[in-house]
Parts: structure tokens; sequence; C-alpha cells
């Protein structure tokens, strides 16, 4: 186990690289960024060399990236146009979009799983058809419109929330938000469940262990459940990194200030020491939700082993 | 100053018989005198370059400026006039060399003393080369300015040689050039006067700037709100009404919106174009929509060969009547822009400078002219117009779109005009500054300062700052220079329309529709108007 944990770790370093600088690349490819700090006016050109040189436009792209990492490895993710150190824009934005994941997780684990066992063991049912279709419209509507109706619905129209997350973002206002950044995902958490609990459902070791007596609940907790999660658990820890960078939209919506509101502002702005220095976060968390995935499935299933 | 990229602003012409009421009374023991304690919020954007009075090039930045500190001039919001504001006297013989006084009893927020050296400090700093200030160019007219700021090179001075302190309260500058205009464009942001805290703990400041206006930073929390508070002790003569204001970041100027309807919010300055059909019913009066100084139009590449032929001329003036002005602003503007008729913008007034119809037939739609006046030309170089414009922001690809639609109907052609998006402001913004294009391009201007020399110069001078079209007239440039050197400000303005109608002859740029200012606000408020940068005049706000 330890050795694997190791290699999975020595694994991450090429792909780290990989990516990082495949996002440089890309962010450098959008072209000279200087060009759009002066609005509509062209900036003077010796004002332009001096910010060029001051952010290091000046050199070519590989002593560029090498410059950047170089720095990112003692912690300096560098300075954004507004003048702003990137780490300090980091500590402002992720532990609000780390909230609302948590939130988008708990509720895609909550009701997700709940709602996936309930149909799973009821088949064909009147709840199952329901649930179904119900599922089948979440995914169906994009997270835009789903958030936008119910910031009017229950923002505007009811008075129950405010239609904005306040700038410290409490776990209290970023509930309706951590809804409707998880519903998506959170209708396949249902299915995917609801399909592999109908399939374990008549699998030998539940019939053992109902025939031993068990009760049900303990039946369906431990051991129709446990080996059920496992798909499920692959999705949701992919899910991880995938609601910390996607939560643009919902972010916009809601007017949080997180990483999907300053990677927005870095693309539009072509901030270049901005995006990669949060996608390079990103990228670690993506790797590490995955590792941490994998360990699971040893936990959920002790079949699976590694060398 | 940045273009207009926002689509949201917008006019119609009811609205300014709106604004009209709405900014009426003055106030003196009106109607309900407001609550002079309470604080409003409003929606903001975080600004794009560090908050320094040289550095911020940008309408939100700009708005906390003009909120926290005043200059020598001010100009009035209603008229757009240059006031005398910290200046007792601006006096010149020779429209080259100037003697400045200060008034007596200003200070900063933070008790130090406003003097003749708190603004030759701030003219220097801003101007240093080394201190990569954006707007350093509005220095340019100091003679030394060329030696602190050299096109190439390190500087060769620390201060300008144009500047002198004479005593506590009077400076003298010297231009390296006759400019008669140089007073009107001292209440433009970067003029103001800094304190010494400005320097002396530079980051300090940043975080929590301390200036001389009406209001004063009590926190600020980068990327997510300003809190202002009414500086009580403020010497001028234009003090706050109201206790503060609080201005909160949006991401989406939907969002804000949407607070505004819900109660959340109480002043929004950019109403989203998606919202603009319905905003006189959500609304109804607290709606306004007033002209500000932005103007659009089409600019060309005349350092490419292809548009700098003799007949280029006619293509130009061709494409021009080709476009359906009234029709576009009506339907995908919802009426909220004006057509232009020239080049400046009828916020500058008729004194100002504007002059309705200059333009003439050549910015009237008339399809059979159009299309006469590009066959003659030559025809479209290659063929066909390629319109190039930044995708990214504001609606450009709607109107590009219907521009390039007016164009193929009235030239009937089908391929005679497509759209060319860039993704991003700045790379757009790269390729333009570069000569990159081979076609016309969208190009906004938002004004400095509310003179015609600033509709004029910066954009169509011979090599200037944002001449991005590389366009050249000896005529065009000898008339500027003659209408800066005239001391008579009616003579100067007569003179810039000389000018303009040689921009005119020449269709350097064609003139598309004025762009509007737009505010929203909930009943707390009242006596909410946009001055003619399009920004609220907050201190004049009053609150319950």
């Amino acid at each position: 186990m330890g050795r694997y944990v190791v290699r999975r770790l020595l694994q991450m370093v090429p792909v780290f690289i990989g990516a990082t600088l495949l996002i440089f690349l890309m962010v450098n490819v959008m072209g000279d960024p200087v060009a759009g700090l002066c609005g509509d006016r062209q900036c003077d050109a010796a004002t332009a060399a001096q910010l060029r040189k001051e952010f290091g436009l000046d050199q070519p792209v590989w002593q560029q990236y090498l410059t950047y990492m170089g720095n990112v490895f003692t912690g300096d993710f560098g300075t954004a146009f507004n003048g702003q150190e990137v780490t300090e824009l980091m500590s402002t934005a992720f532990p609000v979009t780390f909230r609302l994941t948590v939130v988008a997780i708990l509720f895609e684990i909550v009701i997700g799983i709940t709602l996936g066992v309930l149909t799973g063991l009821r088949r064909g049912h009147p709840v199952d058809t329901g649930v179904l279709l119900l599922t089948l419209v979440v995914i169906s509507v994009p997270t835009f419109v789903t958030g936008l109706l119910l910031q009017l619905l229950l923002g505007v129209e009811w008075g129950w929330i405010r239609p904005s997350v306040s700038p410290a973002a409490p776990f209290g206002e970023l509930l309706l938000p951590g809804l409707v950044l998880a519903s998506v995902s959170l209708a396949y958490v249902t299915r995917l469940t609801r399909t592999s609990i109908a399939e374990n459902r008549r699998a030998d070791y539940v019939r053992t262990a109902i025939a031993k007596g068990l009760p049900r609940h303990r039946v369906v907790t431990r051991h129709l459940l446990r080996n059920s999660l496992i798909p499920v658990v692959t999705f949701i820890g992919a899910d991880i990194g995938f609601l910390m960078g996607g939560a643009i939209v919902t972010e916009r919506i809601f007017n949080i200030h997180g990483v999907g509101y300053q990677l927005y502002q870095g693309i539009l702005r072509q901030n270049t020491q901005t995006v990669v220095g949060f996608v390079t976060v990103l990228v670690l968390v993506f790797l590490l939700c995955n590792l941490v995935v994998d360990l699971l499935y040893a936990v959920l299933d002790p079949r699976i082993r590694y060398a | 100053m940045r273009g207009a990229t926002h689509a949201g602003r917008a006019a119609c012409a009811v609205a300014v018989a709106l604004a009209a009421t709405a900014c009426g009374g003055g106030g003196d023991g009106g109607e309900g005198s407001g609550d002079v304690g309470a604080v409003l919020s409003s929606s903001w954007t975080d600004p794009q370059n560090p908050l320094e009075p040289a550095n911020t090039n940008e309408v939100q930045g700009g708005k906390v400026l003009s909120m926290i500190f005043r200059g020598l001039k001010q100009y009035n919001p209603k008229t757009g006039a240059a006031e005398d504001m910290l200046a007792e006297k601006i006096e010149t013989s020779d429209s080259r060399n100037y003697t400045i006084t200060v008034k007596d009893g200003w200070t900063f927020s933070n008790g130090e003393k406003v003097t003749a050296q708190s603004f030759v400090d701030a003219w220097n700093y801003g101007a240093s080369l080394k201190n990569n200030q954006k707007n350093a160019y509005f220095f340019s007219y100091i003679e030394g300015y060329d030696k602190v700021h050299p096109e190439k090179g390190g500087q060769s001075a620390d201060t300008m040689s144009g500047l002198k302190v004479v005593d506590e309260r009077t400076f003298t500058v010297r231009l390296s050039q006759k400019f008669s205009s140089f007073p009107d464009t001292l209440g433009y942001n970067a003029f103001v006067p800094l304190p010494r805290a400005f320097y002396d703990d530079h980051a300090g400041w940043l975080a929590k700037p301390v200036g001389n206006g009406p209001y004063a930073v009590e926190s600020y929390t980068k990327g997510s709100e300003m809190r202002l508070t009414k500086w009580d002790t403020y010497p001028g003569p234009d003090a706050a009404r109201n206790g503060g204001v609080t201005l909160k970041v949006y991401t989406d100027n939907n969002t804000a919106y949407t607070d505004l309807m819900a109660g959340n919010l109480d002043l929004v300055d950019d109403v989203p174009a998606q919202q603009l059909k319905n905003v006189r019913s959500d609304l109804g009066d607290r709606y306004l929509n007033t002209p500000a100084g932005i103007i659009q139009t089409l600019a060309f590449p005349h350092y490419d060969k292809e548009w700098n032929t003799a007949g280029a001329v006619k293509v130009r003036k061709g494409l021009s009547r080709a476009i359906d002005r009234e029709q576009i602003t009506a339907t995908i503007f919802h009426k909220t822009r004006t057509p232009a008729t020239d080049w400046t913008s009828p916020v500058l007034g008729k004194d100002g400078g504007y002059k309705a119809g200059l333009c003439g037939e050549w910015c009237r739609y008339d399809a059979a002219a159009a299309k006469k006046l590009v066959k003659e030309g030559g025809g479209l170089p290659g063929g066909q117009v390629k319109i190039t414009y930044n995708a990214d922001t504001g609606s450009h690809k709607l109107w590009v779109d219907a521009v390039c639609n007016s164009i193929n109907n009235a030239l009937g052609n089908d391929r005679a005009c497509v759209g060319n998006p860039i993704g991003t402001f700045a790379d757009f913004r790269s390729k333009s500054t570069t000569q990159k294009l081979s076609g016309p391009f969208r190009a906004g201007w938002q004004m400095d300062y509310p003179l015609t020399q600033n509709f004029l110069q910066p954009l169509y001078y011979t090599n200037a700052s944002s001449n991005d079209g590389k366009w050249s007239s000896e005529e065009f440039d000898r008339l500027v220079d003659e209408a800066n050197a005239e001391t008579d400000p009616a003579k100067a303005v007569e003179m810039f329309q000389k000018a303009e109608e040689v921009v005119r002859d020449n269709m350097a740029a064609i003139p598309l529709w004025y762009q509007n200012g737009s505010a929203g606000w909930s009943p707390r408020l009242s006596n909410v108007s946009l001055n003619p940068f399009s920004v609220p005049v907050y201190n004049e706000i009053k609150v319950g």
C-alpha cells in the first residue's frame, strides 16, 4: 500500500508539469496582455515595454515558464495586473470555492445516494419512475437556467434568500448555490447508485446476508451499499476537481468571489499569472482527489489490493 | 480612458427628460431632505489596475477617484464645463506659461495640507517612467516630459523642468507647445494632488487610499467591496448629502440588477442589455439613461495599401451610407443609443464643439448612393470587408452582424461584409495597436475630459496615441495645432470643427452612434444623476 501511494505520487509529477506547461502555452498564445491594459488607448511604448519587463513578458516563452515554475516551488505565484499577489487572491478565493464544493458534494452524497438507494430497491415503482424523470429534467436543463430561475423565485419573488452571496460567503448563504452547482452531478449520482444497487441486489452475497437473517437495514447499508458505491465514489472523486474549477457559471450568477470568478477575470484580462496559478492548484486538487478515490477502493472492497 | 466596452449603456430621448426631473430641484429644503447619515450601496467592478490617480484608465477605478479626490478643476456634473475647485486662479498670457494658485484651507482627509507641492509631486510621480503609470501621457504637454518619460531607454531626470513651485500655494507650469485648453484638462483624475503618505507608505496607501474629496475610504477589501464614508470636515462646496457609499463588486451586472430588484442594493450604474426590455416596468421613474461622452466608430487600416488608394475615400463613404444607423439602434439597442451625426458627443453641447449633422449626407442611409459610391471607388478592397471586434465583452457581435447585414443589403451582395471576432479584448487591442488588422475594426472612444480636442486629437492626429488606423492628414494636423494655440475658446471650437470636416471629407473613420450611461436605483434614493462620464454623482444622492 505504501509503495503504491509513493508510486502514484511520483506519477503526479509529469502530469503536473505537462498540465501547467499546456496551460502556460495556451494563455500565451492568446497574445500580448499589456495591449489590453490601457483600454482603447494605446499604452505609450515606453510604459508598455516597462510593464512587459516587470511581468517578464519580454523573455522567450520557455524561459518565462522555467522562471515561473522555479518561483512556484518557492511559493511565489507572481503578481496579478491589479498589483495583488496571486497567492493573496488564492487565499481569498479557494476557501470560498472550497466551502461551495463541500456543500455541493454533501448534497450529492446525502440526496443523491439516498434517492439512488430508494429507487434502486424499488425498481419499476412509481417512486422510481418519478425520480428517473426528475433526474432527466435536471440533467437536461443547463445550470444557468436552474440557477437564474431559483435566484429569481427564492431571491426576488418570495424573498426567502439574498440573491447574491456576501463577500464572506458563510455556509448558510451557500446552500442554494451549492444545490444549483450540485444539481447535474446529483442526478448522475442518483442514477449511478440506482443502477449499481439494482444490479447487486440479486448478487450471491446479498442473498446470503438475507438468508443469515440479518436485519434489512444492515443488509442494505453494510453489504449492498458498500459494494455498490465503487462507481459512485469514482464519480464523486472526479467531480470534486470538476466542481472546484467548473463553478464559473454558478459563481457568476450568485456573485461568489471564488476560483471561478478569479479564473474568469484572469482569462478576460489575459492575466497569465492568475490563470496558470489557479489552474496549477486545481490540477493538484484533481490529482489528489483521484489518489484518494483509488485508495478508497481498497477500503470499500477488500478484494482490491495494491501491490 | 477605457473605451466603451459595455453594451448595456444606452439611451432614449424620454430618458433625458426623466433625467431632468430626477436631478432637478437642487434639493436644499425641497421634498424629502433625506437622511444625511444613511449609507447607500452601489454596484462596482474590480478595477483593472492598482488604484492610483495616474494609473487608472477605466470607469470603475475612476469612479472611486472622483469620490475621494478633488483636483484644480471639477467638471460640472450637468454641463460638463470645467469649473475651479482647488484652483483659485490659473493665469496665462501666452497659452504656454501658466501660473496656478491653489485655494487656501484645503486638506487631505488625514489632515495634511494641500499645497502647490502636493500637485507638483503628484504630477512628477505620474509622469515618471519608472512608476509605470498608464496615464503618464496626460503630462506629455509639460516641458521636460521627454526627460522623465523618454520613448526609449531610461529616464534622465526625475522631475519635469516645466513644473516649479513658487510658494506654498503657487506653482508654474511651462508647456512644450501652446495649448489653450490646458486648464480645462485639469479636472481629469490624473491631475489630482497626492498626500505624502502616498510616497512614504505606498503599499499602505494602496490598501486604503487617502484623498481630499467628499468621501474617505473606511475599508477596502480588494475584489469584494469598498466602504466609503462621508468626510465630515470636507472643506469643499460639494459635500456629500449622504452618510457614505458602499461599493460592492459584482461579477455580473445581471446579478447586481437582481439584487436591486430584491432590495439588497440601492444603485446600479450599468443596466444589463438583457434587462432593457423590462427596465421601464421594473423601475419606472427610478431608471435613467443620459448621454455620456462615448462614441462608437468603425476605424480603418489606413496603413494598408488597399485602403490607402485614391478611391478608398469613396468606398469608405459608401460603406458609411450603407449602414442603417436608425434601424440598428432601434432594434439592437432598443433605442438606447443615438445615431451619430458627427465625430464628437452631444455631452459637449453646442458651445463645447458638438455639431449635430456635421457628417451630413454621408451618415444618412441610402442604399443606392452607397452602391454607387463603392463602385466609383473601385469596389471593396479584396471584394469583401471584414469588421474585426472582440467577442468577450459587450454585445459587439450583435451590432457588427447587424452592420454587415445592412451593408450586404445595401450593396446587394451577400458576401460584401462579414464579422471577424477576436477572442479577448487584449488580443484585439494588441492586433489593432500593432497594425495587424486588414479591414475595418470597431473603435470606441470614451472622453477623458469634455473637450472637442479630446475627441479628435488622440484619434486622428498623425501618430497620435489612439490613431490605430494610422490615418494622417497635414491639413488636419495644422488645424488642430492652430486650434490648440487659439486663446479664444469659441474660435478654438470653430477651428476644431474645421479639422473635423477634414476627417469627414476623408471619412477617416465611420461614426456609428453615441452611447449613453444608465442607472437604476431603489425607492430609498432620490436626486440620482449621471455626470457626462456616465458615473453617478454620488455626493448629490439623498437616502431615505
